[in-house]
């Protein structure tokens, strides 16, 4: 693990402790430094949920919306701040699609995997390269793995629901999960260095 | 406790996603904050979900839309509402409100006109009725004074000129003498207004021996518009004069007080 990534992450979050009471006692400021840090994280999840650029953004203003308006209701107890505003990304995103009358929505929901982009032809790379970088991440990683990070992270499916939708027994899902976590940290380490 | 298998058992990957019971949530906090590795390993898990999420975002649009979020914002504290779903695009809510807007401006002006229309047509018709009555009047005024325009030229009237004396030299007035239907008819626009209080009193007058008798009272002169007044006369009258006298007339003529006096031509 490259000890450099940990430094920086290290200022990093302990700054961002301190931010987020400030923005727990409704400081704008402080507020505006977590927009500015997650929007592009909120779009990302929203995004990959809903495939549609605009659509993603004004979703992500109305997640950040409820995060302003229900910040009394984050506990750092309970989990880790980005958990919570990444929950409430998803919930709007799929709250979203079952509002447009999706009729099947686990299956609407599984049927676009990362993996679906990752496996375009190269000769489409130059018209997309906002990919590029997932590309980049995900190198290595098996199908399963990135499926499996998919429906944990970004689609918020239980282990049970994800062990069915990928034909994986439930006791292997925690520990495939960390292991696939393992491979996306050693690339991440990789650009890094 | 085993720190190292608790790392690798994958459950702070779970608190990453958030899917962890409440309790468990509870403990894994704890042990963070007892355990720097703990912490440091949940932040490099978030830092990876981070990343990939960050390269799962096809980018942003240029423009920075915190003010827009600011906006949104704003307006909800005020209505005092959590306005979670935002409406999209739905121009066609909005243009149907601003159409029903419209036409609702549109029929209050037309109802304000209308109204305006009735108040000004009501105004035309009393203006009306108000003319008719000026011409109803005019004729009336007009018969009047072409009957006695009739009166005066008839073939048997005496005409009595009757000129100012000494009291009054620039007086003069007329008597037209209708002796079948034995009406007097005093054309009074030669004397001048009666002071108040006083009243001019015309007398039929016999000469030998000098009889004065009393015809009537002027007494509406100030507001008779042309000075023309009908008298009753039975007298076999040889002369008419008029005098000033206290209002309400005397028994006798104030000679001192004689304006105007003429004589029957002898016929």
């Amino acid at each position: 693990m490259g000890s450099f990534f940990y430094i920086f992450s290290e200022n990093l979050l302990m700054e961002l402790d301190l931010l987020v009471q400030r923005f727990q006692e409704k400081d704008r400021k402080a507020f505006e430094k977590l927009y500015e840090m997650y929007h592009i994280n909120i779009h990302g999840v929203i995004h990959t949920i809903v495939r549609d650029k605009e659509l993603a953004e004004e979703l992500a203003q109305d997640v950040f919306i409820k995060i302003w308006n229900n910040a009394d209701s984050y506990n750092s107890t309970k989990g880790r701040f980005f958990t919570w505003i990444l929950n409430i990304a998803r919930n709007t995103a799929i709250d979203e699609l079952r509002s447009r009358n999706y009729k099947n929505l686990k299956k609407n929901l599984s049927a676009d995997y990362f993996v679906g982009i990752l496996e375009r032809p190269d000769s489409e790379e130059e018209d997309a390269p906002d990919t590029k970088g997932l590309k980049k991440l995900v190198k290595g990683l098996k199908e399963k793995c990135i499926e499996l990070i998919e429906l944990l992270y970004f689609k918020g499916y239980t282990q049970k629901d994800a062990s069915e939708e990928l034909k994986i027994p439930l006791g292997t899902v925690k520990t495939r999960n960390r292991n696939c976590i393992s491979q996306l940290r050693d690339n991440i380490d990789l650009e890094w260095i | 406790m085993d720190i190292e298998k608790y790392i690798s058992s994958g459950i702070l990957e779970l608190y990453v996603a958030g899917l962890l019971t409440e309790a468990e949530n509870k403990e894994v906090s704890e042990y963070a904050k007892s355990h720097p590795e703990i912490e440091r390993e949940i932040r490099a898990i978030e830092a990876s979900v981070l990343a990939l999420s960050k390269a799962a975002s096809p980018g942003l649009s240029e423009k920075s839309k915190l003010d827009e979020l600011w906006l949104k914002i704003d307006g909800n504290d005020k209505k005092g509402v959590v306005k979670l779903k935002q409406p999209r695009k739905n121009w066609f809510a909005y243009s149907g409100w601003a159409a029903a807007a419209v036409l609702l401006v549109g029929l209050w002006w037309v109802y304000n006109q209308n109204q305006e229309l009735r108040t000004d047509m009501q105004t035309t018709v009393d203006e009306v009725q108000q003319l008719e009555n000026q011409i109803e009047e005019a004729r009336y005024s007009l018969t009047q004074t072409q009957e006695l325009f009739n009166s005066l030229r008839d073939k048997d009237v005496t005409i009595v000129p009757l000129s100012g004396q000494k009291v009054a030299p620039d007086a003069y007035a007329r008597a037209y003498w209708k002796k079948d239907t034995q009406q007097v008819y005093i054309d009074a626009q030669g004397l001048p207004e009666p002071p108040s209080g006083m009243v001019y009193q015309v007398w039929s007058l016999k000469l030998s021996p000098l009889t004065p008798t009393s015809i009537g009272l002027l007494d509406s002169f100030a507001t008779d518009d042309n000075k023309v007044f009908i008298l009753e006369n039975a007298n076999e009258s040889e002369a008419f004069g008029i005098t000033l006298e206290p209002a309400g007339g005397s028994e006798t003529p104030t000679l001192e007080q004689l304006y105007t006096l003429g004589a029957v031509a002898a016929s």
